[in-house]
């Protein structure tokens, strides 16, 4: 070739049409921005933040946890706008607390399972051999067990075992914790299984390669140098498992295997609602409609992200 | 595909091992099966005793595992309790079949009581299943061939609705329309209770017309599920140069959309439904619960509850082997459908 | 240029695509004909619309996001831009065959080699399963596939990429087509193969008497292929000649300097191969001036404004450009 140039970048009137390169971070912004239901969903999720923990501002937690009897399962009026429940207590003021539970447990039992997962997945993905099939084995296993039943179970195992605790000034009933744990240990596999997929595919690089030859530290490589380039799946893969999260504790606790009150979450709220389907709808519309509304939104921006973050990759 | 499936069954041995001896550590502790008995009364404290060594559940949780596993008919028991085994062991153990025995029900065998319930839970799933799987195509199809269409916006977020839709949610927002509702209006009315009405007796009709709003419920969430999912695998082989192919050698649209599209499209959707099989016995715990369907879900709740180790490990384990069977299943219709897919 | 009665008219052909990246003017307003029994080469580089232009003749291209803004293409006196689906799909397949370029991903994988050769022919010729059966053992024998009755059970992936490449060809020949439509039919194969896959297709060509268009970016297999040639640029025919014409007196700016970049036999060995500086055109603008201007040697202020038409420069030849590349002088 005699001539080298640049690749000029001109469409057919001759003007510049490309904008400068923009950083990974900006184009997946920008294609983020371009998923509009992921965006209003986003905006939503936002309003739902503030609704859970804002709304304490304007109702206390004793105000929450107060029953009167005589007052029990009225119909929603002004003063009692979800109305109350089968003890007298104000739904609204309790869809506002229990919605600080359910999401704490969603994002709490994502951090545990993120952690179980990647560090299982990068274990059996960069060393391989025996711990890998053994580490894959024992996940097989896992998800061998049908996962609700897996959870039922394990909620049956912890009740009672975990004492309540008292954070910043408010008691949490032990049961959260032990939700938060159950559900981080059970939801790992899958997790585990990308995070493993991306280390087999990533561990063969060059750079991978050269960071070996000049003696890093394995643990440098595992976290310093590939778990940076597995960022996308992981954080599209946490995302929806926060919705999981939320509708597990909801059918836990609407099991009456979950929370125990008087600390409400969503799901508890609903327990035992099977009886008053016809007499007072309000006692599981209410809080139905929250978690319907935090999973679906979770999910949208769950779908962005990966349209975003991780274009190759569609769903399931 | 023999040897596959032979080492495939070979391999789910020792995955059931591990799989039984977790829920067998988990169920060891899940509290004390003894104290009700399922009965309204405490049970007397000697007979405590005498029936916890009878159910070797006085032995070292190891050893329990092995009379679970192979019995302890080999082997002598202690049950006075005097330090000297002389009644012979009467359980075969799991492997040759005895699932042992419920003690909440006084003695019936768990394999029985399960086998009893799951005709129940199959007769809510399979109709619920077939529903899906046409809705779903159905569906999923028209909306990858109206890609940006209304029809097709519409069906991509309410299949997110579903997606999202607890099933409590769903299940307890029908029975409140069709049949709270519809009753005040004055209209014909679903039944949302059991199997049929005690008064009218267990006939056909009537347990078709209990099974509507379980399987309505069921079916909400998941026809969502699976037609988002056949869209895009639709999708993805519509823009594949053999379908353009097809079109160029003049074939019908229906052709090319229901054998050349269809049967790539088919194979994503054959593992997705090969993994939801086993979840046909599995899927049903909470709308078994609503609904008060007599199923293997509401087992497995009601013996869970009052810590009744043997039934709730039974279906377990039975849903585990379901799940090896059908992703072997799974794997053998696989092969059939590509062609390329050689199992050696 | 030889006067046959016209097989395929087409005129003043534009497409566009509609993208969330702006439109893109694949196709801005193309002329050309083809005669019974007349061979075709159109070359150009990718991204210049030879197969957006073919295949919008066929109705290929997905609508939307693709949408023809203009144009006729005449075919047996009908317009085949305004036949309905139901028509056109009498026409694919039967009338005008298409090949593709990558015969690896060209064959649906799960069904048989039988099933994919022989329902043209039950669809345009409602033929009985063992007619078609017979047919396309025929066609196989016809593309060079050894042992064909036994292979009709076998499915793509149990072949080669050039024998994948030879089944095509027999289905696109089952039905005995007027016109063949070849889409960089080697690109994708061995070099060795492609020179058997062009050798096939001459051969068939001379025994069933049929109109080809071939379309490829290398000038270099045009020569004993084609008799005429269409070379496209940014969307445009920007020359037209008989295939001699082309190669002894190239009239465009961008033939010559494809020509440049060919490697020849008798080449002295110290000259280079010339690479045409510059990329191709992002057909995102609507066209204003000559889309060669900016890689073009011989560019004037005009070719920056106006566009260049299609001009006979010799009976023989037609070029759109202002400029003659021979002498730099502007065309009058």
């Amino acid at each position: 070739m005699t001539t080298i140039e640049p690749p000029a970048r001109i469409g057919l009137a001759g003007g510049d049409v490309e904008a400068p390169p923009l950083s990974p971070g900006q184009m997946a912004w920008r294609r983020f921005r371009r998923h509009k239901l992921a965006m209003a969903n986003a905006v939503l999720l936002i309003l739902l933040f503030v609704y859970s923990f804002g709304g304490a501002f304007v109702y206390s937690e004793a105000y929450a946890n107060y029953n009167d009897t005589t007052k029990r399962l009225q119909p929603p009026s002004w003063e009692h706008p979800f109305g109350t429940d089968t003890i007298g207590r104000d739904i609204l003021a309790r869809t506002i607390y229990g919605g600080q539970i359910s999401l704490l447990i969603g994002i709490t039992a994502v951090l545990v399972q993120l952690v179980i997962g990647i560090l299982i997945g990068a274990l059996a993905g960069y060393y391989g051999g025996l711990l890998d099939s053994l580490l894959m084995r024992f996940t097989e296993a896992v998800l061998t067990i049908p996962g609700l039943f897996l959870l039922l179970i394990m909620a049956k195992y912890f009740t009672g075992k975990v004492p309540d605790i008292t954070l910043l000034g408010r008691t949490y009933s032990g049961s959260v914790v032990v939700i938060v744990l159950i559900i981080g240990l059970t939801s790992w596999p899958r997790l585990a299984r990308i995070v493993r997929a991306e280390f087999l595919a990533l561990k063969e690089n060059d750079f991978i390669t050269a960071a070996r030859a000049t003696g890093t530290p394995n643990s440098q490589i595992i976290f310093r140098h590939i778990l940076p380039n597995t960022v996308a799946p992981i954080v599209v893969t946490a995302t929806l498992s926060v919705a999981g999260a939320i509708i597990s504790e909801a059918y836990i606790s609407f099991l009456g295997l979950g929370v125990q009150p008087p600390t409400a979450t969503w799901g508890n709220m609903i327990t035992g609602s099977t009886n008053y389907i016809e007499g007072a709808p309000w006692l599981w519309f209410f809080p139905g409609l929250l978690i319907l509304l935090t999973v679906l939104s979770i999910n949208f921006v769950g779908d962005g992200l990966r349209d975003a973050l991780d274009p190759r990759s569609r769903p399931e | 595909m023999t040897r596959y499936v032979i080492r495939r069954l070979l391999q789910s041995i020792p995955l059931l091992f591990v799989v039984s001896l977790i829920l067998f550590v988990l169920l060891n502790n899940i509290g004390d099966p003894l104290t009700m008995m399922g009965g309204r009364n405490p049970t007397r404290p000697e007979d405590r005793e005498r029936l916890a060594r009878q159910l070797g559940l006085d032995q070292p949780i190891l050893m329990q595992y092995v009379y679970w596993l192979v019995g302890n008919d080999w082997t002598m028991i202690d049950v006075d309790g005097d330090g000297e085994p002389e009644t012979p062991g009467r359980r075969k153990g799991v492997l040759r079949g005895d699932f042992g025995i419920s003690i909440l029900t006084r003695g019936k065998p768990a394999l029985d009581i399960i086998w009893e319930r799951i005709p129940n839970t199959l007769l809510l799933m399979i109709p619920a299943q077939i529903v899906i799987l046409v809705l779903g195509l159905g569906v999923g199809i028209y909306s990858a061939l109206r890609q940006y269409s209304w029809v097709d916006n519409a069906v991509t977020t309410l299949s997110f609705v579903g997606f999202s839709m607890p099933i409590f949610l769903i299940a307890l927002l029908s029975i409140y329309l069709f049949s709270v509702l519809f009753q005040r209006w004055g209209l014909p009315y679903l039944p949302a209770n059991g199997m049929f009405d005690p008064q009218v007796g267990k006939t056909a009709a009537q347990i078709a017309k209990h099974m509507i709003l379980p399987i309505f419920a069921i079916a909400f969430i998941d026809v969502a599920r699976y037609s988002r999912y056949v869209r895009s695998a639709m999708l993805e082989v519509m823009s594949q140069d053999y379908i353009r192919t097809a079109k160029a050698k003049g074939l019908r649209r229906v052709t090319i959309i229901m054998v050349h599209a269809l049967r790539n499209a088919s194979l994503p959707i054959i593992t997705l439904v090969g993994l939801d099989l086993p979840f046909l016995l599995a899927g049903a715990v909470v709308t078994e619960r609503i609904f008060a369907w007599p199923g293997m879900g509401r087992l497995f709740l009601d013996h869970l509850e009052r810590s009744d180790g043997a039934v709730v490990m039974g279906i377990v384990i039975l849903l585990a082997v379901a799940v090896i069977l059908s992703q072997i299943l799974t794997d053998i219709v696989y092969a059939v459908f590509d062609p390329r897919i050689r199992y050696d | 240029m030889k006067q046959d009665p016209a097989l395929l008219n087409v005129h003043d052909l534009q497409v566009r695509f509609h993208t969330p990246e702006g439109t893109i003017y694949a196709v801005n307003g193309i002329s050309f004909h083809i005669a019974e029994g007349e061979a075709v080469a159109v070359v150009g580089e990718s991204g210049s619309g030879k197969s957006v232009c073919m295949m919008s003749l066929l109705g290929l291209i997905p609508i939307p996001p693709g949408e023809i803004v203009s144009g006729t293409a005449v075919f047996l006196e009908r317009d085949l831009l305004k036949l309905p689906e139901k028509e056109l799909e009498l026409v694919r397949g039967r009338d005008i065959g298409m090949i593709f370029q990558d015969p690896m991903t060209s064959l649906n994988p799960v069904l048989t080699l039988g099933r994919q050769l022989t329902e043209a022919l039950v669809r345009h010729f409602n033929l009985t399963a063992e007619e078609a059966r017979n047919r396309a053992i025929e066609l196989l024998q016809l593309v060079g596939i050894p042992d064909a009755a036994s292979r009709l059970g076998n499915y793509p992936h149990q072949f080669s990429g050039g024998m994948r490449q030879r089944v095509m060809i027999a289905m696109m020949l089952a039905c005995n087509p007027k016109l063949l439509i070849a889409d960089e039919p080697t690109t994708a194969l061995d070099v060795t193969i492609q020179a058997q896959i062009v050798e096939l297709v001459q051969e068939i060509r001379a025994k069933l008497r049929m109109s080809l268009i071939w379309i490829t970016h290398d000038l270099g297999v045009v020569a004993g292929l084609a008799d005429r040639v269409l070379v496209m640029y940014g969307g445009t025919i920007v020359e037209e000649a008989d295939v001699e014409s082309l190669y002894e007196r190239p009239q465009h700016p961008y033939t010559l300097a494809l020509l440049a970049a060919l490697p020849r036999v008798h080449q002295r060995r110290q000259s280079r191969l010339k690479a045409i500086p510059g990329a191709p055109p992002h057909l995102i603008l609507e066209l204003t001036g000559c889309p060669f201007a900016p890689r073009c040697e011989f560019v004037r202020d005009r070719c920056w404004r106006e566009r260049p038409l299609l001009q006979p420069v010799s009976p023989t030849q037609k070029t759109a450009c202002f400029v003659n590349p021979h002498t730099g002088e502007e065309r009058a």
